[in-house]
């Protein structure tokens, strides 16, 4: 029971501080941690760093921490749907560090498992491989990335044991396993704790190793594009 | 007549095969999976973590943990697996996927692509674009042989920062279909859009190309 804590604001406690380098997991709005990113900005933390594939929309996901300028920097993939943004990074008041997708999604698998650094194709002869090392292996040129870690990891899965074993469900999976593994603290917000057991050990997608603080948290699941099919009438 | 963009999504579903595993791009692109072959084998991947793709959902079946890499709401089919970020970049950077066909602001007679900024502009981020371009065995663009100033996109060399270079197989423009050959040797001019003369293509591209022995035969 001691990964367990009663809500967001509780299981920050302790972990955040000024100018501190954040993950978050998800891809648009979907799978985003969105208890412990509202509890992020309640706790006022100022001048952080965020790691995430996308910046959320106006007022809602990241756009929340956007809005009370608790972001100095983000590192993503990419960034179209969000105005407060767009005004904030025009006016120089943001640092924004691209990466393209699967490199990020690499950096942070990389962080997590301990490889300070590995070689992609991804982005040679762009400007993305500008000041890297670039390398040949059999022929073709490579770009060194470095891997990446976090203060804090901050996930949002489907459902976890007591332990912290983590399912995901469906496309909300995306970044969160990985961010998962390179936070120095990771606290995960799921919708269903389970007493310990209950999960079939071969379907657990995370081990509870990597989870410090777990909380049940309470979903929106804002949609971004809705986008549906009629049924023919028989 | 140039190609409308359902047109030029027929063409381009021309290219895929049975058995293959497809990328595509936002735009175009998405609409080639309307015109997979019947029984054709064709299993789509969305670069945010699904292999097996659905149609759009039914009103009654939207479920905001299903979206594709375009953050609309999509739906699964029998084969459809779910996995990572992180496995799905494994999949493309890794060669995995046997083609991606994606939309592109220009192309150059290289194989060289630019299709994520345009200096000056806003830049919303390059995406999974840099990714798909390195890693999917074949890479072929669909768009507009010319911007909206009429300008070719089809150019000699790439003006706006590049998204890969050397990494497109084929060009599908409104107007014709280029073949990229290997290791820097050119474009070549294989097919013509039904009633495009070799004179208008010649008109409207910038970059040098050969034409093939079949086009010259019907000419």
């Amino acid at each position: 029971m001691r990964k367990l804590y009663p809500d967001a604001k509780s299981a920050l406690e302790g972990l955040t501080f000024d100018g501190m380098t954040v993950m978050a997991g998800g891809f648009g709005l979907c799978g985003i941690p969105e208890n412990l990113i509202a509890a992020l900005r309640d706790s006022g933390t100022k001048g952080m760093t965020v790691i995430s594939n996308n910046a959320g929309v106006d007022g809602f996901g990241l756009g929340q921490l956007l809005e009370t300028r608790q972001i100095k920097k983000m590192i993503s993939s990419y960034v179209g749907e969000n105005k407060e943004f767009e005004r904030q990074y025009l006016a120089g008041e943001l640092e924004l560090e691209f990466n393209p997708q699967g490199t990020l999604a690499e950096r942070i698998r990389a962080g997590g498992a301990g490889i300070p650094a590995f070689f992609t194709a991804t982005g040679v002869g762009t400007l993305v491989a500008e000041g890297k090392e670039v390398r040949n292996f059999d022929g073709r040129d490579y770009v060194m990335e470095t891997g990446l870690v976090a203060d804090l990891s901050i996930v949002k899965a489907w459902k976890a044991d007591e332990r912290g074993n983590l399912m995901f469900r469906k496309t909300a999976r995306n970044f969160n396993p990985m961010m998962a593994t390179a936070g120095k603290a990771c606290v995960v917000e799921v919708e269903e704790i389970v007493p310990t057991g209950s999960l079939d050990p071969d379907q657990i997608h995370t081990p509870g190793i990597y989870v410090d603080r777990l909380i049940k948290g309470t979903f929106e699941k804002r949609i971004e594009q809705r986008t549906v099919r009629t049924r023919e009438s028989a | 007549m140039p190609r409308t963009r359902e047109q030029l999504a027929e063409r381009a579903a021309k290219e895929l095969q049975d058995g293959f595993y497809v990328n595509l791009g936002i735009g175009i692109p998405t609409l080639v999976a309307n015109y997979i072959p019947d029984g054709m084998e064709v299993t789509l991947q969305s670069e945010n973590g699904m292999l097996g793709m659905g149609p759009f959902p039914y009103e009654d079946e939207v479920d905001p943990d299903l979206i594709n890499a375009g953050k609309q709401t999509i739906s699964e089919i029998p084969e459809t697996s779910y996995f990572s970020s992180a496995d799905s970049f494994a999949m493309i950077r890794g060669g995995h996927i046997n083609l991606s066909i994606l939309g592109a602001m220009e192309v150059a007679e290289n194989g060289d692509i630019a299709n994520w900024m345009i200096p000056g502009k806003l830049v919303k981020g390059m995406g999974g674009a840099m990714d798909l371009v390195a890693g999917v065995k074949r890479v072929v663009v669909v768009m507009d042989h010319a911007n909206k100033h009429g300008q070719s996109k089809v150019l000699k060399a790439c003006t706006l920062p590049l998204t890969g270079t050397g990494v497109v197989s084929r060009i599908i423009t409104d107007l014709c279909v280029f073949d990229v050959k290997p290791d820097g040797a050119g474009l070549e001019l294989i097919e013509l859009a039904d009633g495009v003369t070799l004179e208008e293509v010649a008109a409207k591209t910038e970059a040098s190309y050969t034409i093939s022995e079949k086009l010259k035969s019907l000419a």
